[in-house]
């Protein structure tokens, strides 16, 4: 399975749920796939999308699902000792491991190589790391969703791409459509 | 009431419930008292960038954030002030070390003091200058300015504000 088609099958698992998600063809994936005010696109910043999760769960009560790559920790690698020391029991970490840089063509991450993220995770402290197949990767949502326990998640996929188109939202509309869903899910 | 004090008292009667910080030597003192205040969660960060999406995050989750870090981090954090803290119009008060200017000891930050406005001011991020204790007095309404106009701001403290503080 490539990263698409993991997105794809996970879908009916965060559709409902509050998403941050990584820049370029990931944001752009599930944009095609599932559109939501519940979901949070990254136009820019590559690395950030843990951080921004993290921050937002910190804030408020909701579960927040951040979907990151693995070259995108590689290059914000001190997200993982402060997500493991600012412990925050409704936030998810679903790393999608291609062991590749996917948005730029495919170039080889070392992540792809000897760099195991799921055992830095845990060298950093992150209680809840689980390394999932591909075709695991629902389960294993649903799974840390029910916990109701920080969770790191290390999906291990093929790398390559589909043609997705580019998302043409204003970021102020992304970032208020979604503001506005997370404060009314809070105030419910 | 110590300048560490008024800082972060400033900081709560604006509504700022989360601050990430990256140090600085002469930024010890209000780390120190962000870490004692109750109404305020602190997140030290391991970059400043990374500091900024958590500020980013915590944001969109309603509440008012801010970040503590030295001069040298505008050179660390140019694509994430554009791409996502303007791009999106999140509000950002920056607490910035002005280190490199007058009583500087070490020669090294002074390459990035003689950079530090000239990068701001291409960035178009009002940016103030606390030179004298008293240009304290002015965080607060600074404070409402950054949350009024969504935009991050600088703030720069110098070795001589510190000194006088
Ligand atoms: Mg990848």
């Amino acid at each position: 399975m490539i990263r698409s088609e993991v997105l794809k099958s996970i879908i009916p698992v965060i559709s409902e749920q509050l998403v941050v998600c990584n820049i370029g063809l990931p944001s752009q994936e599930l944009h095609m796939l599932d559109d939501q005010p519940s979901n949070f696109y990254m136009l820019g910043t590559m690395g950030l999308s843990s951080s921004i999760g993290l921050g937002l769960a910190l804030a408020q009560r909701e579960q927040v699902i951040a979907i990151d790559g693995d070259g995108s920790v590689l290059t914000n690698f001190g997200t993982l000792p402060t997500i493991a020391n600012n412990v925050a029991d409704n936030y998810i970490l679903l790393i999608i491991d291609n062991g590749s840089y996917g948005s730029t063509g495919d170039q080889p991450t070392y992540a792809g190589l000897k760099t195991s993220l799921t055992e830095v995770a845990r060298a950093c402290g992150c209680e809840n790391v689980v390394e999932c197949k591909a075709e695991d990767t629902a389960e294993a949502l649903q799974r840390a969703l029910a916990s109701k326990q920080m969770t790191i998640i290390v999906c291990k996929c093929e790398s390559g791409n589909i043609k997705v188109p580019v998302i043409d939202m204003d970021p102020v509309v992304i970032k208020h459509r979604f503001m506005q869903e997370v404060r009314a899910r809070n105030e419910q | 009431m110590s300048v560490n004090e008024k800082i972060v008292a400033d900081l709560v009667n604006n509504g700022i419930e989360f601050v990430t910080t990256v140090p600085c030597k002469q930024l010890a003192g209000v780390i120190d008292e962000i870490d004692r205040c109750d109404a305020i969660y602190h997140i030290p960060a391991n970059k400043e960038d990374e500091g900024m999406g958590l500020c980013a995050g915590a944001s969109m989750g309603g509440k008012r954030s801010a970040i503590i870090m030295q001069n040298t981090a505008i050179g660390v954090t140019i694509n994430t002030l554009v791409t996502l803290i303007q791009y999106y119009h999140i509000p950002l008060p920056m607490l910035i070390s002005y280190r490199g200017e007058l009583g500087e000891p070490v020669a090294c930050q002074v390459e990035m003091a003689v950079h530090t406005k000239a990068l701001l001011a291409q960035l178009n991020i009002p940016t103030y200058h606390f030179h004298a204790a008293a240009d304290v007095n002015e965080l607060d309404t600074i404070l409402k300015h950054c949350f009024m106009s969504k935009k991050p701001v600088a703030i720069l403290t110098d070795a001589s504000f510190w000194k006088g503080a």
